[in-house]
Formats: C-alpha cells, structure tokens, sequence
C-alpha cells in the first residue's frame, strides 16, 4: 500500500459517489510550500456531507460550550429541552479557581428551562423570564446569559426581548444568544456568535483603572486541564498584569474591563479572533497571534509579549523566567526523546490546537504526518493574507456582522501608525496578523479539513500512526484499531499541557501512550488477526 | 361499518369549514354518527354545528387544566349529536401552531375520544399543507381519506395540486388516499368541466360541484348550517348530495400531481377560450 499522500489522498475518496468526491478532493491537500510563499488553497468551513460522519459539533456548541461556558460568575442559562444543556454540563473540563471560598462559581451548575411540548405549541417565553427570575433569586449573579437551542428558533422566541425586559426588572446584565444549533456550519458559527455577544454586552462595562505598566488580555484560553493557571503564573511572574481572559476561569468583571489593556494576545484565533479585531476599532488596543503550546512556542510568545512593550526590563525578566523554566523542560525532553523520536501522530482536532499541538510533538522528535481542523476556515489553515479573496457564503450570511466605530470617549490608540507598521514588518511576530497552520507544516503532509470517520479508519490502516489526537466522539473507535488516541479538547484526564509546566505534562503523557505495549494487543489471541481475515473474506 | 376517518385539506378562505360542516350536517341528518376536529388555531371549524356556541379548545384547556383534562371538557355536542372540538393553538406569530395540531389529536386519542361508536370522524384542516404539523392527520394514519376543496380559481387549484404531493408522499408510508375534489364554485368560467378535468388528470374524480349560493352566506349569519336553517331549500340538497357521494365513494388513489405546465395549460384550455391570442403569448 503506497503512502505517498497523493497516492493516499485518491484511496480515501474513491469510494465517495462523484460529487462528494469532487468536494472532498478539495478539502484534502498535500503541503508544500510554493516559491511565491505560498501554500495550497484548501476548501474548509462548508457544511458537512451527511452520511459521512463528521467530528463537528454544533453552533450553540461552540457559543455556550466554548466561549461563554468557562467563564465562572455568569450564569449561563440554555432556553431548550433539557439534552441540550445537560449534555453540555461540565463536559470541556474549564477548570475554575475563584478567589475566595466565598466567590461566585456557577461552572457546576446546570440551568435549563427545560422545555415541554406546550411551551412549544404557544411559545416558551413566559417560561424563560420565570427561569431569569428564579436563578436571580437562588444564585444573586451580575450578568445571566441566556443560549437558544434549535427549537427557539423554529418556533420564534425572542430571547432578546426578554433578556432585555429581565435586564430593566432585575437591574442586572441580562444579555440573550441566537445560537441555535442549526445556524452554522460547525460549532464556529457559534463562536462568533458568542464574540458579539460578549463584545456587545460585556466589554466596556467596567472603568476600574490600573497602574501596572504591561497590561494584556488573554483571548482563546480556556483553561482545559487547567491551562490557564499554568499561563496565569507565567504572565504574573514575567511582569505582565493579565486583566481579562476569554474565557477560561474568568469573571464577569474582569470581561468588562477587558477595554483597560494595552494588548490581545490570541490564543485560538478561530475562536476569538472577532473579540480582538472589533476591540482594536473601538478602543485602539492591538491584537498579536501567540501560542502557548511547546516550550519553544511558549518562549517565543513571550518574547513576542516583550517585544511589543519595547521595555528592556521586561525583556531581562521574561529571559530570566524562561532561563527557570527550561531546564527541567530539557531534562524531562531528553529522557523521552530517547523513546519518541522518529515516531508518527496525527492530529485532527478544534481550530487551532491541531496547529499548535505540533510543536509539541516536535520538540519530542515526533513527525506528524497527517492534520486538519473540525471547524477551522480557510485563514486558519492558509493565514490571514487570504482574507481579502474570501467569498462570505450563504452559511456565515446567517451570523450577524457587527459594525463597530470607534468610542468617542474611549478609544486610545496604545500605538501609532508609525509603531504599528513596524511591528508589522517584524516577521518573527505575527501582530495582527495569523500566519496559519501550514506555513508551519513540513511538505508532502496530508492536510484534512472535516476529517470523516471513513478516511479515519483508512488513513490509520495505510499509515498506522503511533498517536491519533481528536476528541471523545473519535478516541474509542481508533483504540479499537490498535492506536492509542489522545483527547485535545478534554485532555482525557490529563493537562495542563500549556505553558513549560504544561510541556514537561505532554511529553510523560504521550510518552506514556505511544511506548504502552498494549496497544499492540488489541487483537486477541484467539481472534485472527485483521490480515488473515482478509484472506478468508478473499477466500 | 367500519369507521371512515377524513380529512377535508384544500387553499385558505376556499370554503373548507362551511363546506365539512354543512356535509357533516347532511350526514348527521341521515342518522350517521359523526365527530369533527377541527385543526386550525382559529377554532371556528364547529361554529356552525354548535349554533356559535364559543367552544374551549384542547390545547387552552390542556394548558389550563394540565394532564386533568376530562373528555367532555372539550368535546361537545352539535346539531345531530355532532361531537365537535377544536384543537386551537397559539396566537399567531408565537409558539408552533403545526406541533399544537399534534399534541390535541395525541391528548383525544388518549381522552378515548375515538372510543366511542362513530362512523365518520371529519378533520379540517388550515389552509396549505405548510409544514409537518398541518400534515399531521394524514401522516401518523389519523385520517385515510382525504377530500380536497377547491374552486376554478388558479390559486386554488395549485394549492389542490400541492396537497396532492403531500398525499403522495404518505401514502407511500401509510394508507392514506385521495377520496376526490369537491369543486366549491367561484363562478369562474367552465368552471365544472376544468375541475373535472383537473380532478382526472390527479387520477381522481369531481365528487361534487356545490354551486355558489348566498343561502350559505344566510346560514352561517345565523350560525347555521343550511341544513339545519333551511333544510328545504336547493342548497341543502346540494350538501346532501355530496355527502351521499362521499358515503358511497369507492374511489381512492393515490394522486397524480399535476407539473406546472400542466395546471397552466389547463386553465389556459378551459379558462381562458376567449382570449386565446394571450394565452398563447402566456405560453410563449
């Protein structure tokens, strides 16, 4: 069986019927990098082919799950039958740390308006203000938001009407989200619906000043496994006062004043990115592309951080942080590699973590062989340059596009025009800028966006990778298939992998996996094994 | 006899309600034991059998009442012994009104409202088939004739034609069929040939053709049927004489909807004789 992946790509979608298998010819490409700098086009963020069994999940997915989920003092209430919120409960483990025992948390809680056939038949926004009401009383929150499942929709709720009526009455934030699963293409959709929403209802609300003189906002964090406490404590000992996350442990507050910082670091571009752009029109304060994944990446972005507030002190002490952190990086990066290196993952997972995941699997001297987003967009794959040849397709029509102008009174320009083009020249800074996934990729690599379950089972049999890394929906049906699968959206039960700390975590786990002799016992003895029965199915 | 269950579909404003109630009125006269449901959110398809009696639908009473809903709360009796109910439904622009249909058709069932020895049970239905709930009679076996109102009119005839696919599509599920057209007139010309045609072309028949007369109108000022308010005059006969072909149908198909060049020719060939030269640029 060949693995050349031209070879590959034709064997996975031959079985397609033709027009299906034109689309799919288009969303699978093989990376190089062209003399003119770039990559090759791919087709991504279209509606999936029913029958094939995507990975995507679902636009209230991506806006309640993702964005406004993580947060730990908004109470997120869903309008819908109870599924849809129950089986959103606690399953992207945000971890949360408030403050003091007597902060406010609502990540445990599950709120539904649990809607029955006759809030179907004449409406359910009565039922939704008597749900406002209640959490109100119960739980006393600054802000409640309230999330549409596909029914609202169908049957014309206005949650927005009854946000803004709960807001007069209750003289809290009450603030509504048109993210009926249906809306979208893929959970993305629902992310930005989920920036407008919080650019539009939370960001501004709060003038608390500060004095520190390296102000930033971390957006795309959402401290799965805890992450964020890892960043957190980088930031903090660099130097660097952190105001606002978006969203992982974050508080309503600190959201609001999120207007008071110098700069957006991005995280997941694709989920986000929106917040950071409309936040540089309005109030003046520049975005930059970091990641946090790999310890060389997490040094770079650091570096990156100091860069950009062209402070000498700054500089010495995030040298001297990173001049802490990496020898037991190293040491911990030795002993595995002596196990690792040279061997394969493939990563096929979120919108931004199958780009950043490869840093460290390379800095273990693994390859990866095989990547591709679930719901990732042309500029996430390609960069951004692309942007201004995008067509907007009749799916994004369906998300509303807000126009931001400007505040009068707090726009402040946190560079000039001379300091911004600047930075911009600086290559090895991707300020306001994202240079995508395969830019960064090797050549002649199988690049997938929307990966289905068949070119799953067929990429593992041509190429056997040692690692597979997608999420729950994927991991049990490739461990069956002999290969240990890794979670990066949940990190199974493991994390924080972000950061150095984060690092030294990844490279025991997957040192763990790919070196577990199990794996290579999945067929049991008296089973033939899958080559034999071929034989018998040829006989 | 076993029981016949009907469902009288056909465009808004056609005359489906006067049409069932009056047919239902003709039927009760000639002893038959009759229960109609009426499926539109107005809740006016028993007004007429009721005297204008306001009658409280399923669904406020299911709301009001939550699961203690009696039987008689919401079934009453009519002119003959008629047992009348509306479903109702929400006001208009909130909620599903399609769904509402469904939730008032499960809660009689389960009232034991079919229980009881009826030989006909009439649904009449909203307007267009406009989407799953509308459809619900016919699509779950509730109904398995179905009766088409229609007029000369082009509208309503593309209307009948569009209802004609929906029998298609659940009659391949269920036993649902096409019982026939019954022709309310318009006045349109040859209006009784072109839905004769029409109708044969579905591969059904012209059941009747009730012609246009104000005693109706007279009727339902009264809130009555002609039936009951003038039981002698021509009009009545007119309902009685559609009620006996429907008692006597032995004609079920399943529709043969018609293309859209189709339905045009036709009212071009019997609408439009006059002026054939624009026709013709119609055509063209």
């Amino acid at each position: 069986m060949s693995k050349d992946p031209r070879v590959v790509k034709e064997e996975l979608i031959q079985i397609y019927p033709k027009k299906l298998r034109q689309k799919r010819s288009e969303q699978i490409v093989v990376t190089e990098h062209r003399e003119d700098g770039s990559v090759p086009e791919i087709k991504a963020n279209v509606r999936s082919s029913p029958g094939i069994i995507t990975q995507r999940g679902c636009t209230y997915a991506g806006c309640k799950g993702v964005v406004i989920g993580p947060s730990r003092d908004i109470l997120s209430i869903v309008h819908g039958p109870i599924g849809c919120s129950f089986y959103a409960w606690l399953t992207r483990r945000n971890q949360t740390r408030p403050a003091t025992l007597d902060d406010q948390n609502f990540i445990t809680y599950c709120l539904s308006t649990d809607m029955q056939e006759e809030n179907i038949v004449f409406g359910g926004e009565k039922k939704l203000k008597e749900a406002v009401r209640e959490a109100f009383k119960l739980f006393n929150p600054k802000a409640i938001a309230i999330f549409s499942t596909c029914p609202v929709g169908l049957i014309g709720d206005d949650v927005h009407a009854v946000a803004r009526d709960m807001k007069a009455e209750l003289g809290i934030n009450v603030f509504g989200f048109s993210c009926e699963g249906y809306r979208g293409v893929s959970q993305s959709a629902g992310h930005h619906i989920a920036n407008n929403g919080v650019f539009k209802h939370i960001i501004g609300n709060n003038e608390t000043p500060h004095e520190e003189k390296f102000k930033v906002n971390m957006l795309g964090e959402y401290n799965i496994g805890g992450d964020g406490f890892v960043l957190e404590d980088l930031l903090a000992r660099c130097g660097i006062k952190q105001i606002a996350t978006f969203s992982g442990n974050s508080t309503y507050d600190t959201m609001a004043n999120a207007h008071t910082a110098d700069l957006n670091i991005v995280m997941c571009h694709r989920s986000i990115n929106y917040v950071a752009q409309m936040m540089e029109t309005r109030f003046g304060i520049p975005w930059m592309k970091v990641n946090f994944i790999g310890a060389e990446a997490s040094a770079k972005s650091l570096r990156r951080i100091a860069e950009y507030f062209e402070d000498a002190e700054l500089s010495a002490r995030v040298e001297q942080v990173i001049a802490e952190e990496m020898p037991a990086v190293e040491a911990k990066r030795a002993e595995v590699k002596a196990r690792c290196q040279g061997k394969t993952a493939m990563l096929f997972v979120g919108g931004s973590r199958a780009h950043h995941y490869q840093m460290l699997f390379s800095e273990m001297g693994m390859k990866t062989i095989a990547a591709g987003y679930e719901f990732g967009h042309r500029d996430d794959y390609e960069g951004r340059k692309i942007l201004p040849g995008l067509k907007v397709d009749a799916d994004s029509r369906n998300i509303e596009e807000i126009t931001v102008v400007p505040d009068p009174e707090l726009y402040r320009a946190r560079r000039t025009p001379e300091q911004v083009a600047k930075l911009e020249a600086m290559t090895e800074l991707e300020f306001r800028d994202y240079i995508g996934m395969m830019p960064e990729m090797d050549d002649d690599v199988l690049v997938i966006d929307d990966l289905s379950h068949h070119e799953t089972e067929r990429l593992l049999e041509i190429y056997k990778p040692d690692i597979f890394c997608a999420g729950i929906k994927e991991k049990f049906g490739v461990q069956k298939m002999g290969i240990p699968c890794k979670q990066l959206h949940s990190y199974d039960y493991g994390g924080p992998y972000a950061g150095f700390r984060g690092a030294i975590n990844f490279y025991h786990d997957i040192d763990r996996m790919v070196n577990m002799k199990i794996w290579s016992f999945v067929n049991p003895p008296w089973q033939p094994q899958a080559e034999q029965l071929k034989e018998v199915a040829a006989d | 006899m076993a029981r016949r269950s009907i469902a009288i579909y056909g465009k808004g404003g056609i005359g489906k309600s006067t049409t069932t109630q009056n047919t239902v009125a003709a039927l009760a006269e000639a002893g038959k034991k009759i229960m109609v449901v009426g499926c539109d959110p107005k809740a006016d398809s028993t007004r007429l059998l009721l005297g204008g009696l306001a009658q409280k639908t399923v669904l406020d009473t299911l709301r009001d009442e939550g699961d203690e809903v009696d039987l008689d709360e919401v079934l009453r009796p009519g002119y003959g012994g008629v047992h009348c109910t509306e479903s109702g439904g929400p006001e208009p622009g909130v909620g599903c009104a399609g769904r509402g249909i469904i939730t008032s058709i499960n809660l009689l069932e389960q009232l034991g409202a079919y229980e009881t020895d009826l030989d006909y049970v009439f649904y009449d239905v909203l307007g267009d088939v406009v989407c799953g709930g509308f459809a619900m009679p016919m699509r779950e076996g509730k109904a398995q004739e179905i009766y088409i109102v229609c007029s000369g009119e082009m509208m309503a005839m593309y209307a009948a034609n569009n209802i004609s696919k929906g029998i298609v599509k659940f009659a391949q599920a269920g036993g649902v069929r096409l019982g026939g057209i019954i022709c309310n007139s318009r006045k349109v010309d040859n209006e009784l040939e072109m839905i004769s045609e029409f109708a044969r072309q579905l591969g059904t028949q012209m059941i009747h053709f009730v012609p246009r007369d104000n005693d109706v109108q007279r009727a339902e000022i009264n809130r009555k049927t002609v039936i009951e308010w003038r039981p002698e005059c021509k009009q009545a006969d007119e309902y009685r004489a559609l009620a006996r072909a429907i008692d006597q149908n032995k004609l079920f198909v399943v529709p043969t909807p018609l293309e859209i060049s189709s339905l045009e020719k036709l009212l071009i060939d019997f609408g439009l004789v006059d002026d054939v030269s624009s026709s013709k640029e119609v055509v063209a």
